[in-house]
């Protein structure tokens, strides 16, 4: 008997619970805060925490947060299940690409929008019915392929060496710089992989080395990109040096160390955002993030990565007005309507660039989402 | 290549084989006295890399909580072990080792943190801390399953290895850290650079594995653990405590492994999860010897370490292929020349 007052107070905390979530929004994010991924994933999540469950239109948001262990599997297995049992009426994720490339069948089965966290132009292209839900909110690598080629045309290179991860993540930047590099008429004279837990990659740099190119690109992510960055600079080279938006994170530079300087790397222009002219529309997104985001977890804690997710709320801010017209939360409509809202995101400026989606591209970054970004003393310091 | 590409690519070699020969001695050891495959022994690496780096920062390494965490369980499960079998006279000895050391430890590591002390003192710290979780975790969690069998053994140890993981990354973050180098001295030999490190890591390597030699040979304890490698149940009838030879091979486990942590550290920037990959080399390196052999894995080590290094050379993506491929003819080779027994107390 003793039981009983407690089962009442039970069924009443759970009247008032789903109370209060009737026509709230739900937001099913899917990230990967450990396995290989969780460098990315982790800030990610911490971005979703900081954002708590803010009020949009009247309509509160609230996101159910899983992790899924950067494995594809598990990925689906998140989005399937949200779907399904939690009847969320959009979906984030998830943070690397072979994750949100399986995702898809999923979310275009239910017919919930989904936007990726994940590089790769693969996620959105091409244009047909298995992309038509699916946006993505990080530029494409093929845009920082050619910020990077570009630099590297008007810097007088001519050849240049490349080494990358043995995964989706290199291959896919080989396969951008490939063509970047053909078009601004630069030559890759030696392609070497690695993995990021490997504890040697003399063997590579030894190679490159031979191959003398004016400059060589290391497209990693976080601090495993600067085991070859060390060795090379270790091994005497005295070229330039590239790496890719992926290490822009406070850990790198604390890696790399001396070693770093005079490197360069595209990255999306949060990382450097006080350094940007006052009238740059990102600049104030990126402000009130990166500023947010430090109070709660440390001075320099800011990463790129949290930056995709918090651009993936703002587009979602300027979305779900529009869609409160056509349906209520929980329904089909509302879900389509999002779809739509989405699809029409005009001038949306995030923490990393201005997003102009429409239905030939659901991704609608351009140029402004990318600036060159040098690392001095421990810095890093805009190119002008 | 040249030859001076072939002596860099031998010395990079040579260097990650003396690693990997550390952590195959350990996974022998560990196999032989307990029948336990070690696959955590890549978690000891990390974590003695990683509290190392901590240490140079300043900050209180993780692992201080979990040795305390440990204790506290070692220490409960003791008692009610004593309880049970009313046998109250071992018990305070027992505490000390299970209990008090390591909490001395701690508490030592705890304070030392903030001073930032000489840089071999921290290295003292670093391996007092990894080596004695390794204790600990004999006591938690394979002594009360000492006698099962081999199969089981393996999935606590595989279940031993992703706690340690997942902590690793709780402790630690998803980033990686890299530790000075003990020495930026070079030393030329002809045409080639051999850098001091490299000396370094091979000199302790060799220092160490002599100091196992010396007290597998001389001293009684290392006796002891022979004899129970060789026959678990005389060795009991003769009055070693299983219990004991357990302790002391994980101990010494979780040293190898702590060492190879902290030489490994400032060559490569080690993260929560490097450590498996490692042991998995040092594991292809044992194979070698059967798990059995010490010269053999020790061999087999540097064969694997010499291998990569040249496999990264000439085919950097298939480096990793190339490598744990090695394990089917040796296992081959293994399986024809040697003649197979059941064992019957399995």
């Amino acid at each position: 008997m003793i039981r009983s007052p407690f089962l009442i107070l039970a069924a009443a905390l759970a009247l008032v619970a789903t109370g209060a979530a009737r026509g709230a929004i739900s937001v099913g994010v899917t990230l990967s805060a450990t396995g290989p991924a969780a460098s990315l994933g982790i800030p990610e999540k911490n971005t979703f925490e900081l954002l708590g469950a803010p009020v949009i239109s009247g309509q509160q948001v609230n996101f159910i947060i899983l992790d899924d262990k950067s494995d594809t599997t598990e990925a689906v297995k998140n989005t399937r299940k949200l779907i399904a049992e939690d009847k969320v009426d959009v979906i984030i994720g998830s943070t690397i690409t072979p994750n949100s490339l399986a995702m898809r069948d999923a979310v275009n089965e239910a017919e919930v929008p989904m936007l990726s966290m994940a590089a790769s132009a693969l996620i959105i292209a091409p244009t047909d019915p298995k992309t038509r839900w699916v946006f993505k909110t990080p530029q494409n690598d093929s845009l920082m392929a050619d910020a990077i080629a570009v630099h590297m045309r008007a810097n007088g290179v001519r050849t240049m060496g490349y080494i990358g991860f043995a995964d989706a993540y290199g291959d896919s930047w080989l396969t951008e710089m490939r063509r970047s590099a053909q078009t601004a008429g630069i030559r890759i004279v030696a392609e070497e992989k690695y993995n990021r837990n490997d504890t040697s990659v003399t063997g590579q740099v030894l190679k490159l080395l031979a191959a003398q190119p004016d400059a060589i690109l290391i497209a990693g992510s976080g601090t495993p990109a600067a085991t070859p960055h060390k060795e090379l600079v270790g091994r005497g080279y005295r070229g330039k040096i590239y790496q890719t938006h992926g290490v822009a994170n406070a850990d790198f530079l604390r890696v790399v160390g001396a070693d770093g300087n005079g490197a360069f790397l595209p990255a999306g222009p949060l990382l450097v955002y006080e350094q940007l002219p006052a009238t740059n529309p990102v600049r104030s997104s990126a402000a009130d993030y990166v500023t947010r985001y430090e109070k709660k977890y440390g001075a320099g804690s800011r990463t790129t990565f949290g930056g995709h997710a918090w651009d993936a709320y703002v587009l979602l801010a300027r979305a779900i007005p529009e869609a409160l017209k056509h349906g209520q939360p929980g329904t089909a409509a509302f879900r389509a309507a999002l779809r739509d809202a989405l699809e029409n995101s005009r001038e949306v400026a995030g923490s990393n660039g201005v997003f102009n989606i429409n239905p030939g591209d659901h991704n609608g970054m351009d140029n402004r989402a990318r600036v060159m970004v040098k690392i001095d003393n421990g810095k890093w310091l805009l190119v002008k | 290549m040249d030859l001076s590409i072939a002596a860099l690519l031998a010395q990079d070699g040579i260097t990650n084989g003396a690693i990997y020969a550390l952590l195959a001695l350990a996974l022998v050891l560990v196999f032989a006295v307990t029948r336990v495959i070690f696959i955590p022994s890549g978690e000891f690496v990390a974590y003695g890399a990683l509290t190392l780096a901590a240490l140079q920062l300043g900050k209180s390494p993780g692992t201080v909580g979990l040795l305390v965490g440990l204790a506290l369980v070692a220490g409960a499960m003791e008692c009610a072990d004593a309880v049970r079998r009313r046998a109250w006279r071992a018990l305070p000895r027992r505490l000390a080792l299970y209990f008090v050391a390591p909490l001395a430890i701690a508490a030592a590591v705890h304070g030392a943190a903030p001073l930032m002390l000489a840089f071999p003192l921290q290295i003292v710290l670093t391996l007092a801390i990894v080596t004695a979780l390794g204790p600990l975790l004999y006591r938690v969690a394979y002594q009360p399953l000492a006698e099962a069998s081999v199969l089981v053994l393996l999935i606590v140890s595989v279940a031993v290895h992703f706690v340690m993981l997942g902590l690793g990354l709780w402790f630690f973050g998803a980033e990686g850290s890299r530790t000075p180098a003990f020495t930026h001295a070079s030393l030329r030999i002809g045409e080639v650079n051999v850098s001091g490190q490299s000396l370094l890591v091979l000199l302790f390597s060799l220092l160490l594995i002599l100091a196992l030699y010396v007290f597998f040979d001389r001293t009684l304890y290392g006796k002891a653990l022979r004899a129970t490698a060789l026959n678990r149940v005389g060795a009991r009838l003769v009055g070693i405590s299983p219990n004991l030879a357990g302790s002391l091979t994980f101990l010494l486990a979780a040293l190898l492994g702590a060492f190879s942590g902290v030489l490994i550290g400032p060559i490569t920037t080690v993260y929560y999860d490097s450590g498996f990959l490692v042991s998995l080399k040092g594991f292809v390196g044992a194979i070698f010897g059967g798990l059995a052999s010490y010269p053999l894995a020790a061999a087999g080590s540097l064969l694997v370490g010499l291998l990569e290094s040249f496999s990264s050379f000439w085919a950097s993506a298939y480096k990793e292929v190339i490598v744990f491929t090695l394990i089917i003819p040796v296992l081959l080779w293994r399986s024809l020349t040697t003649q197979h027994h059941e064992d019957g107390h399995d």
